[in-house]
């Protein structure tokens, strides 16, 4: 891990190379974390990788969570991981919701990271957040069909009939 | 050799060169499950065929996505350790030590040697017991039957191991937030040490069995290979990785628990084959056997779960004599512990790669987001890379090389 300087020093050469693009550290719970603008957050997953001297190749996890009620509502979270200095650093995108049935927006990272393409289908599938220029963005453990974004935390447990094979015309 | 085309009613034309590689050339579409016993589970895949060889490879998922994570949201912190369990169903000891990990984590709670210990040795039994279900199934796609015999045979003196101290075989809710839930029962250590010492001996009875097995090695070497930098794209980890010949294990790069204080070797391939995989995953029940031995030789004495009342339950005899104890008991058992808010990403090495979990805790008693970057579904992105360009048969080899366990998958 990079302690609490070291991560600011990241965060200062990011800052040379993409102005504004790090909002904010937290070293919350000895976990170094980079709060990063949504729109800039390819460039600084990109500079993290290729930079030498950083190099933080593997993307170990991409995952999303609801912040519901605070704003901005979203996050994406990367869990990156130099390999050779075993150093992991969480990249986290705010993202805020646009509301009356429109969904947010982030770049896709296949192409950096091709790891990305199930996890990013799967914030897709549960969050509803977009990844533009991602190649296929379906659904992928919810039914093709399903309607609602299940994971965010006004999405209501139960309630979810069952179809057996005698019950489909109920629930038609 | 005399011309049989009239014979059998067939005109010459339809023996034409030309047409007959027309035919060979056709593109097939098949549906490979969801439900078949070479699947591994319940998985879909949508195969282009093109006679035998397979051109394209579209794995369909979710048939077992029982919501898990979001269900998790609902249980205080304490009662989401039997859902997340259930996710990958054959090492669920892995997602306990993830969770359980990762609130630890949150609420910055150290266990005790002996738990941590403790929790080393049921890992280790697990994982044993994951590559042997593994090994087992596997071997029976190849063809060799007795082997899945032979490995539930070992698989059951795990899970009579798991029955004794935790009273289930399966699914055992044994480590808790703070070390486990009771102290193994007298008699298991003995019981225990005998496996860890007749494990090595049967895994080279199962090599015997297979290694020079010709059929074994014809369809096993040199099937199925993918690049080392391609697995590192895919984010593949675990003894596939390894099988390729990159020394990744979390055990080692970021230890846990008491690896640091064990003496063992990461297994590692050289051309990434399903050779590799075989002998990777087979080189680590050895030692996993030998970091079992290990731990029980240095077991230490002590308490076995952390002595901090604000998470942990206080010990049922306290409950008739302290009023402290019973309102500690009472709090944890109706509301739970509330956690500060705050998140936390903690990975461990689960048989198949990187199990992380990550927790959102927002100052509740109840988890916020429980999420599980489950290798199972990592690596399933691989299995298009190492299958297409191979025959069919071999694709199914290859699936259960890269062993993935659709309850994790899905969750």
């Amino acid at each position: 891990m990079p302690d609490a300087p070291g991560l600011e020093l990241i965060r200062g050469e990011i800052e040379r190379d993409c102005p504004g693009a790090v909002l904010a550290t937290s070293f919350d719970r000895n976990q170094p974390t980079l709060v990063v603008a949504p729109e800039q957050a390819l460039d600084v997953l990109r500079w993290l990788k290729e930079q030498p001297g950083q190099r933080y190749g593997f993307l170990s996890s991409l995952h999303a969570a609801d912040y519901l009620p605070n704003e901005p509502r979203f996050a994406v979270h990367y869990e990156l991981i130099n390999r050779d200095r075993v150093e992991r650093v969480r990249v986290k995108a705010m993202l805020a919701d646009p509301g009356d049935e429109e969904l947010p927006e982030i770049d896709s990272c296949v192409e950096l990271f091709p790891t990305a393409n199930a996890q990013e289908r799967e914030v897709f599938d549960f969050f509803g957040i977009v990844f533009r220029g991602h190649p296929n963005l379906t659904r992928i453990l919810m039914p093709d069909d399903y309607v609602g974004w299940p994971q965010r935390r006004d999405f209501p447990v139960g309630g979810e009939p069952v179809t057996f094979t005698h019950t489909e015309a109920r629930y038609d | 050799m005399t011309d049989r085309t009239a014979e059998v009613g067939l005109s010459a034309d339809l023996l034409n060169e030309d047409l007959v590689d027309d035919r060979d050339r056709e593109i097939m579409t098949v549906n490979v499950g969801p439900h078949h016993p070479a699947t591994h589970g319940v998985l879909r895949l949508v195969v282009d065929l093109e006679g035998e060889m397979v051109r394209e490879l579209r794995p369909v998922i979710g048939y077992v996505h029982t919501g898990i994570e979001k269900s998790c949201e609902t249980q205080s912190y304490w009662k989401v350790i039997p859902f997340v369990e259930r996710m990958d169903y054959v090492s669920y000891f892995f997602q306990m030590e993830a969770y359980c990990g990762a609130v630890e984590r949150l609420v910055d709670l150290e266990i005790p040697p002996r738990a941590k210990y403790l929790r080393t040795i049921f890992l280790e039994l697990n994982r044993i017991h994951s590559h042997l279900v593994w090994l087992g199934t596997t071997a029976l796609d190849l063809g060799a039957i007795s082997m899945l015999w032979y490995c539930f045979r070992e698989r059951d003196k795990i899970l009579d191991l798991f029955e004794m101290a935790t009273g289930q075989r399966m699914h055992t809710r044994y480590f808790q937030v703070g070390g486990v839930i009771e102290d193994i029962p007298v008699g298991w250590e003995k019981k225990c040490m005998a496996f860890a010492e007749e494990m090595p001996i049967r895994v080279g009875q199962y090599e015997d069995l297979l290694d020079r097995n010709e059929v074994f090695l014809q369809r096993t070497k040199g099937v199925g290979i993918v690049s080392r930098e391609r697995l590192l794209e895919l984010g593949v980890t675990g003894p596939l990785l390894r099988a390729a010949g990159e020394p990744w294990d979390l055990r080692k790069a970021t230890p846990y628990l008491a690896y640091p204080e064990m003496d063992f070797k990461i297994p590692v391939g050289t051309v990434g084959d399903n050779y590799d995989r075989y002998r990777v995953r087979v080189a680590e029940m050895v030692e996993s056997s030998r970091i079992v031995k290990q731990a029980l030789e240095a077991l230490p004495d002590g308490p076995f779960i952390a002595d901090d009342r604000k998470y942990v339950l206080p010990p049922r005899s306290e409950l008739s004599t302290s009023m402290e104890s019973l309102i500690h008991h009472f709090k944890l058992v109706t509301e739970g512990f509330r956690v500060e808010p705050g998140e936390v990403y903690y990975a461990i090495e689960n048989p198949r790669g990187e199990l992380g979990c990550f927790v959102l805790a927002d100052g509740s008693a109840k988890p916020s987001r429980v999420h599980f970057r489950d290798p199972s579904f990592v690596n399933l992105q691989a299995f298009r890379d190492m299958a297409v360009g191979t025959y069919v048969a071999d694709m199914i080899a290859s699936l259960g090389m890269l062993d993935p366990i659709l309850g994790g998958v899905d969750r």
